[in-house]
């Protein structure tokens, strides 16, 4: 995970809007999806505007379907979409244990009392998280709109996703 | 006017946050809430980020060991 200071291009005064988080969500790992759906929605919670910007793997999670499916246009965007599958088939970056390992989190977090990945996702929704899909990565995996989730704002180009998360922070995850 | 209650001091980050913030949401103007949670991260956030947002907090009251009971309204 990094930190962007979008006012600088990485310099060091503070961004000018501290209540504004955008994340670029790239990685379609459990975990990592974890972690940006709890800064999302904890942010959000606290009166932050949070925008996340739904990148290469990172796609998988905002996907109506949520597990295997033979999704996209071509033969190759296919089989990459049954390979990776949706949000319930995201696995874990490390100690995955050849996709028992998810499972396994969601057991200890329901008994730890901890919200699942889904509740997660869920709470972003209710929230009024701002969706983006990426336009290059929806365009390269063969997908359309209309295989992503409703809540789906809009889908992005950089320039416009910049835009966005001008005078607020930027995690790439 | 009336009065709430959400009890979330078992919840932990960010949901201690985030149902809080969704309760709120469904509040009338002059509609109170009254927030059962733990003293620490949540006591100290709860009502900080409910005033920058807008919220009045009536009181702030420790009810067992550790657990507080923060009011607000909207």
């Amino acid at each position: 995970m990094s930190i962007i200071d979008s006012t600088t291009g990485g310099g060091q005064t503070e961004p000018k809007n501290l209540k504004k988080l955008s994340i670029i969500s790239f990685s379609g790992d459990f975990d990592k999806l974890v972690a940006t759906f709890t800064l999302a929605t904890g942010a959000a919670s606290v009166g932050y505007e949070v925008n996340i910007f739904f990148t290469f793997w990172g796609l998988d999670a905002i996907k109506k379907k949520k597990g295997r499916a033979f999704l996209g246009k071509g033969f190759l965007p296919k089989i990459f979409g049954f390979l990776m599958g949706g949000l319930n088939s995201a696995p874990v970056s490390r100690l995955n244990f050849f996709g028992a390992s998810p499972g396994v989190f969601n057991y200890m977090m329901k008994k730890n009392n901890v919200a699942t990945l889904e509740e997660l996702v869920e709470a972003a929704k209710v929230l009024g998280i701002n969706f983006y899909i990426c336009e290059m990565a929806m365009h390269i995996l063969g997908l359309e709109k209309k295989d992503f989730i409703d809540d789906v704002k809009d889908v992005l180009g950089v320039p416009t996703f910049l835009k966005l998360s001008e005078d607020g922070r930027t995690l790439f995850i | 006017m009336s009065r709430y209650t959400i009890d979330v001091s078992k919840e932990h980050c960010p949901m201690t946050f985030v149902k809080v913030k969704i309760k709120l949401a469904t509040l009338q103007p002059g509609d109170i809430l009254d927030v059962t949670l733990l003293e620490g991260e949540p006591l100290e956030n709860v009502p900080k980020s409910a005033q920058e947002q807008g919220f009045k907090i009536l009181e702030i009251i420790q009810i067992a060991d550790k657990q507080y009971k923060v009011s607000i309204q909207k």
